[in-house]
């Protein structure tokens, strides 16, 4: 049996408010999966468990606000479900005596696990929405992975519309569980940490993406709208791909130490609407072929823009890519997200002169920056890392 | 389908972006992405939608030829029209 926690979703976290259990006592999970909703500075954030196996009591009920690290349900660990308890090396030491009932798991195996949270074939928010409204979610055909009904599809039911009186100020129709006020707060701590702790420094290359244009304009031609790519994908996908070679810029500062991250999961800042900021993570970034990141990446914009992150999107990033789009300013020099150790940026595409094969010539050029850790990589690293995310940027077909 | 009809999915899909605009309010020729402040993922999603609920495909090179309201308006209703006969 273990203890099901509140978990840390950063440092500056200290308590968070249980709004929703997407499980019940008897409810078989898997590792991942989403067993329950907490409201943080950050949003509401999804909670997935580490722990598979069948949850055996809710502890902490509706609403209720609980420090980091408070037994929120107890999870009946599939060791101890299904199969025998490991039998005892030697005679145990002395010990209370435990009545058998306890130690002794059930003789019939349990029915096979249903698929876990079949239940939950909405979101949260979009459950909360109609509860909210009083609709019944088995009318609502899903439009998300794998049918699931989404925010939207709540929010667009027929009828709904109409339930929402005239006038409503717009901000009423904002997300649940995003509170920019929050949020404001929460980046402000992290921030604020990151420049006392963090001695930044900063490089700036400019690269020729015309490669990456014209791929993408051949590529996106013939294919239907929705799977289309965008020049974020590409971006990610080669800062991904870069820090193989760059290791000491993928991974956590720590308790005084620098600890290198297998694992790529590049955070992806994402602008929210009224002046918000979020960078969650996607994971194994390096190992998703473009079509399943752009898809991906949709699905976490979407989400982090209706209030629905996963913990482990919250916490998982080892490295951040933040990028202007089409519209700003030519460079951005970001602010590193502890305990990360490097932030990557990309401007706004513009046209401009450039040099090709001895001609002059108008080309798409685009500037990346890097605001990296001093304490784990000095300049010299840095500008070959840059180079090398240019370089992987010049022949776009193999990302 | 009618002009009207027309709008009104266009005005719904935009306010599916940006819950907060009062799309009804934005200048017909103002751009857009900087009345409504919508970003590349927000277009791309704007022209699924419209490709789903109208069955009208927007290839990428006609983007810009939708960056105003009525811009927006005249190129779906032109190509639905071009479609229906």
């Amino acid at each position: 049996m273990v203890d099901f926690l509140m978990p840390s979703l950063g440092a500056d976290m200290e308590a968070g408010t249980l709004v929703e259990w997407l499980v019940k006592p008897g409810d078989w999970i898997k590792r991942g999966d989403v067993v329950a909703v907490v409201e943080t500075q950050k949003g509401a954030i999804e909670i997935e468990t580490f722990q598979a196996g069948q949850v055996e009591k809710i502890l902490i009920g509706l609403n209720s606000k609980v420090p980091v690290g408070t037994p929120l349900a107890q999870i009946r660990t599939e060791a101890a479900a299904v199969a025998p308890p490991p039998v005892p090396p030697v005679a145990p030491p002395v010990r209370p005596v435990v009545p058998p009932t306890v130690v002794v798991p059930p003789v019939s195996p349990p029915a096979p696990p249903r698929p876990p949270l079949a239940v939950a074939k909405a979101s949260p928010a979009a459950r909360r929405l109609a509860q909210e409204r009083g609709i019944d979610l088995s009318m609502i055909r899903g439009s998300g992975p794998e049918g699931a009904i989404t925010y939207a599809d709540v929010e667009q039911w027929p009828g709904v519309a109409a339930a929402v009186p005239p006038g409503v100020p717009a901000e009423k129709k904002r997300a649940i569980g995003l509170d920019l006020d929050a949020m404001r707060v929460a980046i402000a701590a992290a921030m604020a940490r990151s420049k006392r702790e963090i001695p930044h420094y900063y490089l700036e290359h400019r690269i020729d993406v015309t490669a990456c244009e014209q791929w993408l304009a051949q590529r996106n031609e013939t294919r239907p709208p929705e799977s289309r790519l965008l020049m974020a994908t590409l971006t990610i996908k080669a800062v991904a791909l870069a820090v193989h070679r760059f290791p000491a810029f993928n991974g956590f500062y720590r308790d005084s130490k620098f600890e290198p991250s297998k694992a790529v999961h590049v955070g992806t800042a994402i602008a929210i609407r009224g002046g918000g900021l979020a960078a969650p993570a996607l994971h194994d970034t390096d190992q998703l072929p473009l079509d399943e990141l752009m898809g991906r990446m949709r699905d976490l914009i979407q989400r982090t823009r209706t209030g629905r992150i996963r913990s482990s999107e919250i916490s998982d990033s080892t490295i951040t890519v933040s990028s202007l789009g089409e519209r700003g300013v030519e460079a951005l020099y970001g602010v590193i997200y502890p305990p990360q150790v490097a932030i990557v940026g990309f401007g706004k595409v513009v046209t401009r002169p450039w040099v090709v094969d001895g001609a002059i010539g108008p080309r798409s050029v685009v500037a990346i920056t890097l605001s990296a850790d001093h304490r784990v990589s000095d300049g010299h690293a840095g500008a070959l890392f840059l180079a090398e995310i240019g370089k992987l940027l010049t022949e776009p077909g193999k990302l | 389908m009618s002009a009207i009809d027309i709008r009104k999915v266009i005005q719904e899909e935009l306010n599916n972006i940006a819950p907060e605009a009062d799309i009804a309010s934005v200048d017909p020729v103002a751009d857009l992405r900087e009345a409504i402040d919508i970003d590349s993922m927000d277009f791309l999603n704007f022209i699924i939608a419209i490709h789903r609920r109208l069955g009208v495909d927007i290839p990428e090179i006609d983007y810009p030829k939708l960056g105003t309201l009525n811009g927006a308006f005249a190129y779906i209703d032109a190509k639905l029209e071009a479609q229906a006969r």
